[in-house]
């Protein structure tokens, strides 16, 4: 009997939006009797439970509370309502490279992010080379990052976060930053620390990807849990896959879209 | 009855029609990224099971000041991120921490001591200005890099499971790291003077040190929270942080005020609710009372360095400061819940 690694509970989270920031702006709009803030619910009443080694997949159209719920399950922020427990180390990669200070080199940067995911300076240490060794940054590691490209600074926060050692390995979209070769190695790294059997929570559209990632599908949409189960059958919901006949019909209204989207 | 029921068909009809268009995008989204990650097959052969020694707890931290405190080695590194960023390109650094006090030294030794003659009546003016000066310092950069704390590192505050109550307290280790040399260096000025050191007044310094401390914390924590939600504050905390140097005894002797206070007592009470002020007065019996010499003792006393009730107000205002730090505490959490969307 596994161990259970993630218990959410009736989670909820809501966010307040305020269009206005400075009195003025305020003043007006209440004036023509505009909306001050409103209320948006992320993540609405969501449950379930994960056992330790298992490898999730979460996927969700964009803005469907992915990003929302994986921070929550990292601790960086707090339900409103219900509960979230979780067992042992978390590490993640929710936006990468975030908290990275331009000003500072790669090996400072590297001693804060792996400080903040909770290693101690000895670990740190002890780690060091291979970090390096798998970020692939060589003799930048003593230049400010602020000279890094994109690709140098995924590849640094990544190498920190899989190092960790954790017991709970968030991924979230972000991954999709690197070149393909890279992507290709965290991948690996990836499916080893799933072999070592840790609890594993990928965030991404790409199915072929979580086919082979995930044992599990979880598929959120506005807020709500819709599937919880098989990553087949997950995948199959997530495509609504109704008729062939209504997709013809719905060409024309998905290109008025598209128009309005570019 | 009807109307009703045409509503509800249509909010129906409106929702499967979003529902459809979902289902368009969610398609298109599929197969437009179906490939945009390389496919990587399990590693082969049974999985490990991994056994944690640890409970299911809350991801998100509740500790607060006492557990960011605990924490030494993330606060170190954080505060080094701090003055990295104070001192990015900058050519003297780390120096301009100590170029501003001895400039404001300068001119209010000039202006208050050969102008307004406020040192006639006052050996050591010297020091009993640098005295000041320091311990004004250490509480005016600890609140008001505490204020933007949080502000100013949110892209670290967005990600970190930690309490953010590290923000503020690492402001103070800054501060904190700025004014040890100038402590040292008013220490050595001392030794030189000819120091009698007498328990009481080293008693004394270590009061007012924690009175200064735990009030600058506590002012660090809160304010540092409301920035997030007004940038208003960091502007007025810089504008009363202004008039912080003239509301202490340190151009002018103690004395004055405690004169003026026979009169007015009303005011005399208001000036001396500043813990800054009787922090600071506090540790002038450490640093300045204890060189003056017996004779010179009287003299100063016509007017007093220190108030009759000095013990029993430094120990009330220590204690009324602990408890303003629960409260900011306790404000600093609330505000905190909703950082995320405010950053």
């Amino acid at each position: 009997m596994a161990q259970r690694s993630i218990v959410v509970d009736h989670v909820v989270k809501e966010f307040t939006m305020s269009y206005h920031r400075t009195m003025k702006q305020k003043l007006v709009a209440s004036v023509r009797r505009l909306p001050l803030q409103e209320h948006f619910i992320a993540v609405n009443d969501v449950s379930f439970t994960v056992d330790q080694g298992e490898a999730v997949g979460l996927m969700g159209l964009n803005g469907s509370g992915k990003s929302t719920l994986l921070k929550l399950i990292n601790g960086v922020m707090r339900p409103d309502k219900g509960k979230v427990l979780t067992r042992g180390r978390i590490a993640g990669l929710i936006a990468t490279g975030a908290g990275f200070h331009p000003q500072m080199t790669g090996r400072e940067n590297l001693y804060l992010n792996s400080a903040i995911l909770g290693m101690s300076e000895a670990e740190t240490n002890r780690k060091f080379e291979q970090i390096v060794e798998f970020a692939d940054i060589g003799r930048f590691l003593d230049t400010p990052v602020s000279h890094y490209s994109s690709g140098m600074y995924a590849r640094l926060g990544f190498s920190i976060a899989v190092h960790v050692d954790a017991d709970i390995f968030l991924a979230d979209e972000v991954l999709a930053v690197g070149d393909r070769p890279f992507k290709k190695k965290c991948l690996a790294k990836m499916q080893e620390i799933r072999q070592q059997g840790t609890t594993i929570f990928y965030v991404s559209h790409a199915t072929a990807s979580v086919r082979s990632m995930c044992d599990r599908v979880l598929v959120l949409e506005k807020g709500h849990l819709m599937f919880d189960g098989d990553v087949d059958e997950g995948i199959h919901f997530l495509q609504y896959d109704d008729d062939e006949e209504s997709d013809e019909g719905l060409d024309s209204l998905a290109d008025e879209e598209l128009g309005s989207e570019v | 009855m009807r109307a009703a029921n045409k509503r509800t068909d249509d909010s129906d009809d409106r929702e499967v029609d979003e529902r459809a268009k979902a289902a368009k995008k969610a398609r298109r989204l599929v197969r437009k990224n179906a490939d945009a990650m390389p496919v990587v097959e399990a590693v082969g052969g049974p999985q490990a099971e991994r056994i944690v020694n640890a409970e299911l707890v809350e991801p998100a931290p509740r500790g607060g000041i006492v557990e960011a405190l605990s924490q030494r080695y993330v606060l170190h590194l954080i505060a080094r991120r701090m003055l990295a960023q104070m001192y990015a390109n900058s050519v003297l650094g780390l120096l301009w921490s100590y170029v501003q006090p001895a400039m404001r030294f300068a001119v209010y030794y000039l202006v208050f001591g050969f102008v307004f003659h406020t040192h006639l009546g006052t050996p050591y003016f010297a020091l009993h200005l640098f005295t000041g000066i320091v311990f004004v310092h250490l509480f005016t950069e600890a609140w008001s890099q505490g204020t933007r704390s949080i502000w100013t590192n949110r892209s670290l505050v967005q990600k970190l499971r930690i309490p953010r109550e590290v923000f503020p307290i690492a402001a103070i280790e800054v501060a904190a790291l700025h004014t040890l040399p100038q402590a040292v260096l008013l220490t050595l000025f001392c030794i030189i003077a000819g120091w009698h050191l007498t328990v009481s007044a080293v008693l004394a310094g270590l009061l007012g040190f924690l009175i200064i401390a735990v009030f600058a914390t506590a002012m660090g924590v809160l304010f540092s929270a409301l920035n997030v939600y007004y940038r208003d504050f960091q502007n007025i905390v810089g504008t009363l942080l202004q008039f912080m140097h003239f509301l202490v005894p340190m151009m002018y002797p103690f004395g004055r005020i405690w004169r003026i206070g026979l009169l007015h007592p009303l005011f005399y009470q208001l000036y001396m609710a500043n813990p800054v002020a009787n922090g600071v007065v506090l540790l002038q019996q450490l640093f300045w009372y204890s060189l003056v010499e017996h004779k010179h003792r009287l003299h100063v006393l016509a007017g007093r360095t220190a108030p009759p009730d000095m013990w029993m107000r430094g120990i009330i205002v220590l204690i009324a400061c602990v408890i303003f730090l629960v409260f900011a505490q306790r404000v600093f959490r609330r505000l905190e819940s909703k950082f995320p969307e405010r950053l």
